[in-house]
């Protein structure tokens, strides 16, 4: 088994998993890629109006990130105005040590990163217990196979029609309720690399695990939503 | 990492654990073939697929809350401070 309170483990871990393969070629790649955000604002040029105290950059970063950060620390604290005081923390501990950003990674891996750790060892400081994954967990209901494993009640068909559902109709909201629902680790690697669509190595270096454990988590957590699909689309 | 090792003909219990490997791209060549060739051949199995991809698709379509005016107002409010004005 995998995924052992790894997460817990990594709070504890200041460097990044994956820290000693971020080379100045791949950081150096980065910035010339100028990825931009959802704003169209590269890294270089925020990071530099930031340094330089332009508090329309602030503004433009606050757009940008600070509602996916709340969801974020939804994730480790137990209320929204928890999260949200953990999110105002962030920003104080970004304006503090933003001329110590070094782009090795980009500048919302970086924020989400500092998010992490504080809402972390904000979960902590509440006392709230961590659920951990120790279990096996199947991906499918193994009554759904016959003995030799194939499928014995196999999937229906609603994959082409699921999309077309999503502008009407409950389902976003559940699908909202079942992530909220999922075991912590679950919860924060669907979120950063599903909805907030960070790449698996952004996600490993915001939650401090490991790449195998980021896929086992990822694996659970799609997997518990699809079954919550499955069960809202048989319900026709 | 447990990463199973395929049996020449991989079933479907085994295929539906190996979805997220296949789509990060972290099975082996040789899994990877095994694995598209028992969706070729599985109706269940290549639907269960399809199912994952649009549970991506459903996932990446929730989006967070939209940032409250007065958050925003406070947030600037705190970077006034924050710089001494
Ligand atoms: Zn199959």
């Amino acid at each position: 088994m995998v995924g052992r309170g790894l997460l817990r483990h990594g709070a504890k871990v200041t460097g990044r998993a994956g820290g000693p393969n971020r080379t100045a070629p791949a950081a150096a790649k980065h910035r010339i890629g100028r990825a931009p955000y959802a704003a169209g604002v590269s890294d270089d040029d925020l990071v530099r109006r930031l340094r330089a105290g332009d508090e329309s950059a602030f503004a433009e970063a606050v757009n940008t990130y600070h509602s996916s950060m709340v969801r974020l620390a939804q994730t480790f604290v137990s209320s929204r105005a928890v999260a949200e005081e953990v999110a105002q923390d962030t920003w104080l501990a970004v304006l503090k040590g933003i001329d110590h950003f070094e782009g090795r990674s980009s500048l919302k891996t970086w924020i989400f990163r500092i998010l992490a750790n504080r809402a972390r060892s904000t979960g902590v400081h509440e006392q709230r217990t961590t659920p951990v994954d120790l279990t096996d967990e199947a991906t499918v209901d193994s009554r759904r196979f016959d003995a030799v494993g194939a499928w014995s009640d196999p999937p229906a068909h609603w994959s082409d029609e699921v999309v077309d559902r999503l502008s009407s109709g409950p389902l976003v909201a559940q699908v909202r309720a079942g992530i909220s629902e999922l075991p912590e680790g679950q919860r924060a690697v669907v979120t950063l690399r599903d909805l907030d669509g960070l790449s698996s190595k952004d996600v490993c270096d915001v939650l401090g695990i490991s790449q195998a454990n980021q896929r086992v988590l990822l694996h659970r957590g799609r997997s518990r939503i699809r079954a919550l699909l499955e069960l809202e689309l048989a319900k026709r | 990492m447990r990463l199973p090792t395929l049996r020449r003909d991989v079933v479907c219990q085994q295929a539906v654990e190996l979805v997220t490997d296949y789509l990060e791209g972290r099975l082996s060549r040789r899994d990877a073939r095994q694995f598209e060739a028992h969706l070729r051949a599985c109706d269940g199995c290549e639907e269960y697929l399809r199912q994952v991809k649009a549970t991506i698709t459903v996932l990446g379509s929730v989006q967070p809350d939209d940032l409250a005016p007065e958050t925003r107002q406070g947030l600037l409010e705190l970077y006034r401070q924050f710089r001494g004005e």
